[in-house]
């Protein structure tokens, strides 16, 4: 078995009575899981859950690993699983190199080997240069890369996906699509896409998992 | 772990005080205070208070007071968000209004008193061309014995207060689609209103309603600068006897502050009763259908009132402010023949200490007020429920009247030894300063996308770290804000800093109202012009500060 790959033991999501997810599935890594469901079937708890943060509304069991490592156990800031939402959610306060900046993990020491790598990712999604902007000033698609950049920064052991892509035009949506999908690839990580667009399953590739109807 | 402590923690400080004041008012009032030699239970501090010179009249007096200001107020408020709500005009109104709200009282009526009085700025504009006056009349209009300037003045402090709490509550109805609605009906405006909204933004603003009345029944420093002498209100009265060198008058006080709260209690329980008359009557109009389709002048009349009560408080704040650089200053001249800073000059060296316990005070008092609300704040995260008790809780150090539970604390700081101590005053403010920290920042935080937080976890971020890197600065406006709000209520505290200041510790606001009956106008204009310029300041802060931090981030503008 993979060392990296995702695991989920018998993950089971209820809220009162309803049951809303009751899964087992590994996601090897570079590999795309993808929940599909109407909204308002609970796809987004089983993200929440492996981040760490379901609302207690929610009664919730079963195990996350991420390789050996028991997720489940761990409070959500040492989980190191990252989330994309369907809005980028930049911190407004922050430059775009801020943004990256404060993702990079505390391991990496120097002032300029931060700089030099946040410049570095903003140039592996087409926007190099871009650094000392306001990330308000940027448009949709420079948002969501900047997000998406962000996300891959923090050495992420899981990439979770909640609908990412569902606000943006359908131009746009095809490239994002291309580019999230191929960075993960690239970075060999496990990837859970909650979506109710087929397009999105399609294009991911990977296993597709329904519920709710 | 800390944000667990929060609540508790905020239980016991607000209604710690409160309730141990409450016990040391009433035992007293009762003649057992062991201290003082009162070993027994006994009516005699009530049958002394009943026997006392115009009691009645006080009583009646503080009960007008309350229920008066409130019905006014809350009158102007009704009419202007039922006419207005959802216009370009109503938007103008609330920018002119809001600043008002953090002028404390006691510089609003010293404004209004140099405005009213007969030698006040009305009567020098008026004068002498269309009264004839050559000289001050000889009429009692502030002070007067009904008091009625009293109400005047606690009204156009109390429209500023309700009109925001009610701005506050109106996303929560849904005016625009209501008003379109009631229009196509064939309702005018205000009727409209009336019938389809008032009912659930009524109770929404309830509470704060009872503050009012709870306020303006029993306060203290207003009453001293705009109400009347002969008697005063009850709680005036109170504080007279609480400060009596005659020590045996502690019961008589204790006695006076336990009626203070049956006074308040019966104005709130009038107001109740006033509510079942008003959802009848409106009951009634709705049922009848009456439309009220030109409700035209009755729409100006809501906009004129508001506009004159707050130009009554700006124009009473200029002419303190003028007073206090006033040269010669002669009936009936419109302005002074000079101007100087001779009064500042003069005063500066007095002002240091009161300022600087002020300054003490507020900001302590203001910083701990945010940790706790923090505090509860993210408990309320952490748990996902907001109990509405203790919500409610909240409230209470605004709905007990100030004087019922402040004389019974500040007893009790003199016999534990801590009176005039600066802790003791810090604590105090803080029973104050804390609801309104609490009740501006909430909202806010409750509507931030916690998302923001999910993110900053998926990177590896504490929840420290997270609430220090990114929400806080994401909030820095609001949390700025409910401080400043916090700062401009501790400003204007008068009861409170001189019962447990002990006349030790002053203030600038305690120094302004001593300085009420001496009539010197251009120390009261130094002092209440002080007192004014102090939560402005606090309030430029939280404008200017937030504003210079995130210059260069579009988003964070407003």
């Amino acid at each position: 078995m993979d060392h990296r790959g995702l695991r989920l033991d018998g993950v089971r999501i209820a809220l009162g009575p309803r049951v809303l997810i009751d899964i087992s599935r590994a996601v090897a890594p570079g590999e795309v899981l993808t929940i599909m469901g109407p909204s308002g079937s609970g796809k987004s708890t089983l993200l929440a859950y492996v981040g760490g943060f379901l609302d207690r509304a929610f009664t919730a069991s079963g195990r996350v690993f991420a390789g050996d490592l028991d997720l489940t156990a761990l409070p959500p800031q040492e989980r190191r699983v990252g989330i994309l939402f369907q809005d980028p959610l930049l911190f407004p306060h922050m430059s775009v190199a801020g943004n990256l900046l404060f993702a990079i993990p505390q391991s990496l020491k120097g002032r300029a080997a931060r700089e030099s790598l946040a410049e570095e990712a903003l140039a592996g999604v087409d926007l190099a240069g871009m650094a000392a902007r306001d990330p308000d000033t940027l448009s949709g698609g420079q948002k969501a890369r900047v997000a998406l950049a962000r996300v891959l920064v923090s050495g992420p052991r899981a990439l979770l996906l909640d609908e990412p892509f569902s606000k943006l035009d359908a131009d746009l949506r095809l490239q994002m699509r291309r580019l999230v999908f191929s960075k993960a690839r690239d970075s060999g990580l496990p990837v859970i896409l909650v979506t109710h667009d087929q397009a999105d399953a399609e294009a991911a590739g990977g296993a597709i998992v329904r519920i709710g109807g | 772990m800390l944000p667990r402590l929060g609540p508790p923690a905020a239980i016991l400080l607000l209604s710690g005080p409160i309730l141990a004041g409450l016990a040391g008012t009433i035992l007293p009032a009762f003649g057992y205070l062991p201290a003082l030699g009162g070993q027994d239970l006994s009516l005699e501090p009530l049958r002394r208070l009943a026997a006392a010179p115009g009691i009645a009249g006080s009583t009646m007096l503080s009960f007008q007071a309350g229920l008066a200001s409130a019905v006014l107020s809350l009158g102007v408020v009704m009419l202007l968000v039922a006419a207005w709500a959802g216009t370009p005009a109503f938007s103008r109104v609330q920018h002119l209004i809001s600043p008002l709200l953090s002028v404390p009282h006691a510089a609003a009526a010293f404004g209004f008193a140099f405005l009213i009085a007969p030698s006040g700025l009305v009567a020098r504009l008026l004068s002498p061309e269309i009264t004839g006056w050559q000289r001050p009349p000889d009429l009692l209009i502030v002070n007067d014995p009904m008091g009625l300037s009293l109400i005047a003045g606690l009204v156009v402090k109390e429209i500023p207060f309700l009109l925001l709490v009610t701005l506050a509550a109106l996303p929560q109805v849904p005016l625009a689609r209501t008003r379109e609605l009631a229009a196509s009906l064939g309702y005018g405006r205000i009727a409209g209103f009336f019938c389809c909204l008032w009912p659930p933004l009524y109770r929404q603003i309830r509470l704060p309603v009872f503050a009012v009345i709870a306020f303006a029944s029993s306060v203290v420093d207003v009453a001293i600068i705009l109400g009347p002498s002969t008697p005063p209100t009850l709680a005036v009265r109170v504080i007279g006897w609480m400060n009596d060198p005659e020590l045996s008058m502690r019961f008589l006080a204790s006695a006076g502050a336990l009626l203070q709260l049956g006074i308040t209690a019966a104005a709130i329980l009038a107001w109740l009763v006033l509510e079942r008359l008003g959802a009848i009557v409106l009951q009634t109009l709705s049922i009848h259908g009456l439309r009220l389709r030109r409700d035209g002048a009755l729409r100006m009349l809501a906009l004129a009132l508001t506009l004159a009560g707050a130009l009554a408080v700006f124009v009473g704040l200029a002419g303190l402010a003028l007073w206090s650089v006033a040269g010669l200053w002669q009936f009936p001249d419109a302005l002074p023949r000079g101007v100087s800073l001779k009064t500042w000059v003069a005063t500066a060296p007095r002002v240091a200490e009161p300022l600087a316990t002020t300054l003490v005070a507020g900001l302590v008092s203001t910083a701990a007020a945010l940790v706790l609300t923090l505090l509860c704040l993210m408990r309320e995260d952490e748990t996902g429920r907001r109990p509405r008790r203790a919500a409610a809780l909240i409230y209470l150090p605004l709905i007990v009247p100030q004087a019922a539970f402040l004389f019974g604390l500040h007893l009790l700081f003199l016999l534990g030894g801590v009176d005039a101590s600066l802790w003791a005053l810090v604590l105090v403010h803080l029973v104050f300063v804390m609801p309104y920290v609490f009740l501006s920042l909430s909202d806010p935080w409750r509507a931030f996308d916690r998302r923001y937080e999910a993110i900053a976890a998926g990177l590896g971020k504490s929840r420290l770290e997270t609430l220090w890197r990114v929400r806080l600065p994401m909030l820095a406006r609001p949390v700025l804000t409910a401080c400043a709000v916090g700062f401009a209520v501790s400003v204007g505290l008068y009861l409170p800093t001189v019962l447990i200041g002990a006349g030790r510790l002053t203030t600038i606001t305690t120094e302004a109202v001593a300085l009420a009956s001496g009539g010197n106008r251009r120390v009261i204009g130094v002092y209440a012009f002080l007192q004014m310029l102090l939560p402005l300041a606090g309030f430029a802060v939280a404008t200017v500060v937030p504003a210079l931090l995130f210059r260069r981030f579009r988003a964070m503008r407003v």
